[in-house]
């Protein structure tokens, strides 16, 4: 049996708006396992984006823990979990959130900055990348010149290029066709089967949930276990 | 430096808006590289020339003429080494338009005296013994064309000649300034054939120009002089030369402040509408900062990133500005008389790019901060 990836316990997040308490999620124990591909489902405001942040280290919880791989990320200072970040995690969002005046390659080489890749070795590896997720053909294309399909495996690429070992993926085909969405989702369920990627997954879609191994559902912040279809 | 794509990716996101902002920054500059050295020029007027001269004028009005025969008495005092004169010749060469001083002087002594005119020696001597010989500036001459050995007619305005017709005079010699700070815009005739030939006032000359060997003594002197000829019909103001000077420049400087506090205004203003757009520029980033961020840059990094992209332009449009001023000022320097010589100063050049760089850093800070302390969990969703 494999081990678990991510432990959280007892997790607590409130909101703050102004003088205003908004509690999010209240006393949250989630174990997800290395390997695994987990969908996240629930109402829209039932804090599902919110777990994912603080998956993602994009966020802190303001009580209890999150131990990823053996680090207890919600310790650290902003410019260690930024660089953990850059490390560990990939993030793949509903809106793709690509550079506009970057071409393809160069979105995806972005992660690569960060290392101490020379040029040449950050082209390749963006360039494998793009060939993995079945666009090594529009290297040079920008956001613009893409479909929404082919921009979200741009997003999807740029989340490997630094093979972290957890995908983040908010939503990822809320915004594509049925076809596409499909398309994209194959390809996670690629990326975890073969690539070992460990990936946790918002959707509201059903469908999609299919694709991954368990579900999890998230209501008033606290979660269900759902049998898989 | 591997983050230039990205710092290019926020200059490029929209060109002609960089593009403007460019050229109104390349504008500022322009203007400042232009406006330094002018002032400075309005400055430099004053030390034009020695202390070691005096001129001696007419109490009242500079269009009053004194005797040439001072000249015996002021020899006699001590200190007064040598003597020339001068006096305005007026005439039209060719046009009105073709402006520039003209000066009966006496060839030798002006010579003598005035050591920041270089020419070959042949020339000053043939200035001296050619009675209709004129000697003409470096930028005169090359305004005009003129070659020595020419003829150069002139009508008469003030000294008509005892012909009522054109003086004509032969360009016996081309002078050049000792160094840059000494203009050459000025024409000189010799003297003696002026006296001769003109119609009246004959023996009257404008100022008398004193040597002096002790420039300590020069307050002395002048208030000898003018004793000298107290209560005479023609009564004199003696003042150095640079004092004399002075007067001129500053009415010219006064000249030059208002042009200074207009272009300054323009200046600023320019700055702060592009600084305001640079500002906003880096605003409607603010979602790309965050996925910078989300994916691991750290605060310091977009921090950096944000102002090497303002300073990146600013620099850009600041060197450029600069350098169109370092290329225009020569031009403008020849056109205008008194500026002639005029030329960029590096002390300036370094002055606007460390400028360019402080706008680039002041307008990229507040956009930069806020980029640095975004909220990545806020900025991503839509509860900005
Ligand atoms: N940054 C924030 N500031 C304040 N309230 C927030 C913030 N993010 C989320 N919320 C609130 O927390 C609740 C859960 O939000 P979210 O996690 O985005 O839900 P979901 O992704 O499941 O739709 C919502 O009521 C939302 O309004
Ligand atoms: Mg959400």
């Amino acid at each position: 049996m494999a081990d678990n990836l991510i432990q959280i316990r007892d997790v607590c997040k409130t909101y703050h708006r102004g003088k205003m308490e908004i509690p999010v999620l209240q006393a949250l124990n989630l174990d997800i396992q290395e390997g695994d591909f987990l969908a996240l489902m629930g109402p829209s405001g039932s804090g599902k984006t919110t777990l994912l942040n603080l998956i993602g280290g994009l966020d802190k919880p303001t009580s209890g823990s999150v131990e990823i791989g053996g680090q207890r990320i919600d310790q650290l200072s902003e410019t260690r979990l930024a660089r953990w970040r850059s490390r560990n995690v990939g993030f793949v969002f509903q809106l793709y959130n690509l550079l506009p005046v970057l071409t393809a390659q160069r979105n995806v080489e972005l992660p690569l900055l960060l290392t101490g890749l020379s040029g040449a070795e950050r082209k390749k590896r963006a360039l494998t990348a793009l060939s993995v997720v079945g666009l090594e053909d529009r290297a040079t294309h920008k956001p613009a010149e893409l479909s929404g399909g082919q921009e979200q495996r741009v997003a999807i690429a740029r989340a490997l290029v630094s093979d972290p070992c957890l995908l983040i993926c908010d939503e990822p085909t809320g915004d594509l066709d049925r076809k596409t969405a499909d398309e994209i989702l194959d390809l996670l369920q690629v990326l975890n089967r073969d690539h070992g990627k460990t990936i946790v997954m918002v959707t509201h879609d059903p469908k999609a949930a299919d694709h991954a191994n368990h579900r999890l559902h998230l209501d008033k912040g606290s979660l269900t276990a759902e049998i898989p279809a | 430096m591997k983050y230039f794509s990205l710092i290019w990716a926020g200059l490029y996101r929209k060109p002609i808006r960089s593009f403007l902002t460019l050229a109104s920054i390349f504008i500022a500059f322009l203007l400042f590289g232009l406006l330094q050295s002018v002032s400075r020029a309005f400055e430099s007027g004053v030390d034009l020339s020695g202390a070691d001269r005096l001129i001696v004028a007419p109490k009242y009005s500079i269009v009053d003429l004194i005797p040439l025969s001072y000249r015996n008495q002021i020899r006699q005092i001590e200190g007064v080494e040598n003597i020339a004169h001068r006096t305005w010749f007026g005439g039209t060469y060719k046009d009105p338009a073709n402006f520039f001083p003209r000066w009966p002087v006496p060839a030798k002594e002006f010579l003598e005296i005035y050591t920041e005119y270089i020419l070959p020696p042949e020339q000053k001597q043939a200035f001296i013994t050619i009675r209709t010989g004129i000697i003409a500036g470096r930028s005169i001459a090359d305004k005009y064309e003129w070659k020595v050995g020419d003829k150069i007619p002139f009508i008469a305005d003030i000294w008509e000649n005892k012909d009522k017709g054109p003086w004509v005079f032969d360009l016996v010699g081309i002078y050049d300034g000792k160094d840059e700070t000494v203009s050459t815009d000025q024409m000189f005739i010799n003297y003696d054939y002026f006296d001769e030939y003109r119609a009246f006032e004959v023996g009257a000359v404008g100022t008398l120009i004193l040597k002096i060997s002790d420039p300590d003594q020069s307050a002395a002197i002048a208030t000898q002089v003018d004793a000298m000829f107290a209560n005479s019909s023609d009564e004199t103001k003696t003042s150095t030369e640079q004092a004399y000077n002075q007067m001129f420049a500053k009415q010219m400087g006064d000249i030059g402040f208002i042009m200074t506090a207009i272009l300054s205004a323009v200046f600023f203003t320019i700055l702060l509408l592009t600084g305001n757009t640079m500002a906003q520029a880096i605003r409607e980033r603010i979602p790309e900062l965050a996925i910078l961020k989300t994916i691991g840059f750290t605060n310091r990094s977009v921090l950096l990133i944000v102002i090497a992209e303002s300073v990146c332009l600013s620099l850009l449009g600041g060197i450029l500005g600069l350098v169109m001023a370092t290329m225009m000022i020569p031009g403008l320097g020849a056109s205008i008389p008194f500026f002639i010589g005029l030329e960029m100063n590096p002390v300036t050049f370094a002055t606007g790019v460390c400028a360019a760089i402080a706008l680039g850093i002041v307008v990229g800070l507040m956009p930069a901060f806020r980029a640095m302390r975004l909220n990545i969990v806020d900025a991503l969703g839509k509860h900005v």
